[in-house]
């Protein structure tokens, strides 16, 4: 008996919390559908990747299975695996080179002492990542160009050049990693900057009584106060690795350049929405997704197991 | 005692010569990023002649504002402008509903909601993996949302990111403040609007600003969604006929004033009006993105 009513006191708690909850469940309720619809129900649909997917029958519809038939025609295409080489490489330098310039930019920004000009450095060069790659993208292609580019001009006057920046497949890479480098650096730098404006002044204090100058200032404090979060940026940047810049590429690439500017995201764009080849282009998605999911989860576990760093 | 004397003045030499190299470098650094916008404000105010013979650099050269007059009246570029202000506006309202109705209950502790951490692992899935381009493009022309302002809308209507970080936000709230209300009387949307929005304006302000910025500047779902010209908005508008170089835009159109001003200022008038609203509100995304993206950059 006494037990039994003891469930009931306890099973009429639970029904009683669950109730207070109610309203918290039934705010989560439009975000789950949401997610559920714009992202579950494509994630579903890289099925794709296995069928000759035709577009009138739907998603899920009553298509015709290849089983690995698009991979298999995606290695035929000869574009496949040198778009794979570029994604990487582009990728990677721009990862390299996103951690390091903006950590030199704040430590050197951090050495500035007139607090003006600080400032007035930091507004004006992250104003760039707020402007769309179309705008940056239309006025690199007006100031790079050959014939009359402001600078194409300048290198003129010491007689190098003119370069075809955008049309030639020695600089495409270059420009590529350049520009995207320019246009975040600033962004970067002023994350690395709050990292360093953290550090206990004392420490300073204490290497300058130990004779430390400056720059044996910045290499055994600065640096060592910027370790975790410089490691951190590191680790989560891996999951970059197959995404070299859709954006950018797309707006500033052309058939010329496709040998080193082609990536896998814009070969997915070309051979889906432009030649309508849904299972060749769902392929090369389903093997992004895959391998970026693995680079992330590992990104994650790592940052987990070295910061005992959590998303939620 | 001399010997010390000598080193401080040499290591003030070289700290002088230090600080000369890096406010030259960090002044170049600046204007890499201030001298291409001062360009295109030259060439959009810059005669057809001086232009097309490349003698502008960084002043208008022959000053006219014939762009800008011939912007003004042209159709096609401010149905673009006003579907984006459209875009921007509901589309960050809705975001910031989204953001704020789902980061409520996901920032209780496990004990003050059940299953909390089965439905943060469905969020969180969804930043590991996705279905990407085509799957997505399938799925938006079987729903029928193609050509409506839904199609830019809907499918990144719950940002995960920004979530997150309004999650982190609304954690640093102390736990008495909701208690006391509910005490009170008070309902969940009730606290979530008069406790937790207010303290945290800054996270509030900071995602609005994101999600504006991220609006204003879409392209992609803009070209691949919509069909009718009239409803794209102003970025791919822009990529249409700047990259692309459609010149049908001309077509049918007043001749007399577009022959005098250069092709080149016309598309730096252009891009000068697009970036304009980032400029009205690039002071107030100083004042908080600093906090925000320290967050951010730590989170993720």
């Amino acid at each position: 008996m006494g037990m039994k009513k003891g469930m009931n006191m306890s099973r009429k708690k639970k029904i009683s919390k669950l109730r207070r909850e109610l309203p918290l469940h039934l705010m989560l309720l439009p975000g789950i559908v949401v997610i559920f619809i714009f992202h579950y129900i494509p994630m579903a649909g890289l099925v794709i990747a296995f069928q000759r997917f035709q577009p009138a029958k739907g998603l899920f519809g009553d298509q015709q299975w290849v089983g690995l038939g698009n991979f298999e025609y995606l290695l035929s295409l000869p574009n496949t695996m040198s778009a794979l080489r570029n994604t990487v490489v582009i990728a990677l330098w721009k990862i390299a080179l996103s951690l390091v310039i903006p950590i030199c930019t704040a430590i050197l920004l951090n050495e500035l002492t007139n607090l003006r000009f600080k400032k007035t450095v930091q507004t004006v060069i992250y104003f760039p990542h707020f402007v769309s790659w179309i705008i940056l993208g239309s006025i690199l292609i007006e100031i790079l160009s050959p014939s009359s580019g402001i600078v194409n001009k300048f290198l003129g006057l010491f007689g190098a050049g003119p370069y075809f920046f955008l049309g030639d497949n020695r600089y495409f890479q270059g420009t590529l990693i350049v520009s995207d480098i320019w246009k975040n650096f600033g962004y970067g730098s002023v994350v690395y900057l709050a990292s360093i404006t953290a550090i206990d002044q004392n420490l300073y204090e204490a290497a300058a009584i130990d004779g430390a100058g400056r720059l044996r200032q910045t290499w055994h404090v600065t640096l060592p106060g910027m370790r975790g979060i410089i490691v951190l940026m590191m680790v989560l940047k891996m999951g970059d690795v197959l995404n070299a810049g859709f954006d950018q590429i797309y707006n500033l690439y052309s058939p010329v350049v496709y040998e080193t500017g082609d990536v896998l995201d814009t070969l997915i764009y070309r051979l889906g929405l432009g030649n309508a080849q849904y299972g060749p282009a769902a392929a090369a998605g389903l093997f992004k997704s895959l391998i970026s999911m693995v680079l992330i989860s590992v990104s994650y576990i790592l940052a987990d197991k070295l910061f005992d760093y959590k998303l939620f | 005692m001399e010997k010390t004397a000598h080193k401080s003045i040499r290591t003030s030499l070289s700290r002088k010569i230090f600080n000369i190299c890096n406010i030259t470098l960090m002044t170049l650094l600046t204007l890499s990023c201030l001298l291409p916008l001062v360009y295109v404000v030259a060439v959009s105010l810059s005669e057809k002649y001086y232009v097309q013979t490349g003698m502008v650099t960084f002043w208008p050269k022959g000053f006219t504002t014939a762009a800008y007059e011939y912007l003004l009246g042209k159709e096609p570029f401010w149905n673009a402008f006003f579907m984006t202000v459209k875009v921007t506006v509901l589309g960050t309202a809705v975001n910031l509903l989204m953001v704020m109705l789902t980061a409520y209950p996901l920032s209780k502790t496990n004990d003050r909601l059940t299953g909390r951490s089965i439905y943060a692992w469905y969020f969180f899935i969804t930043m590991l993996i996705g279905g990407g381009l085509i799957p997505t493009f399938v799925l938006v022309f079987q729903l029928g949302l193609r050509d409506t302002i839904w199609s830019l809308i809907l499918p990144d209507a719950l940002p995960i990111f920004n979530m997150v970080l309004m999650i982190n936000f609304f954690r640093e709230i102390p736990v008495e403040l909701e208690d006391s209300a509910r005490m009170d009387g008070a309902g969940p949307l009730r606290i979530l609007r008069s406790i937790y929005v207010p303290l945290s304006k800054p996270a509030v302000a900071t995602i609005a600003l994101f999600c504006m910025v991220g609006h204003w500047n879409a392209w992609f779902p803009g070209m691949i969604f919509i069909r009718t010209a009239e409803k794209r908005p102003l970025q791919t508008y822009l990529r249409s006929v700047i990259i692309q170089m459609d010149t049908s835009q001309f077509m049918g159109e007043d001749y007399g004033l577009l022959s005098m001003l250069a092709d080149s200022s016309l598309k730096c008038a252009q891009i000068l009006v697009a970036i304009l609203p980032i400029l009205c509100v690039y002071p107030f995304l100083q004042k908080y993105f600093v906090k925000g993206i320290v967050l951010g950059g730590v989170k993720g």
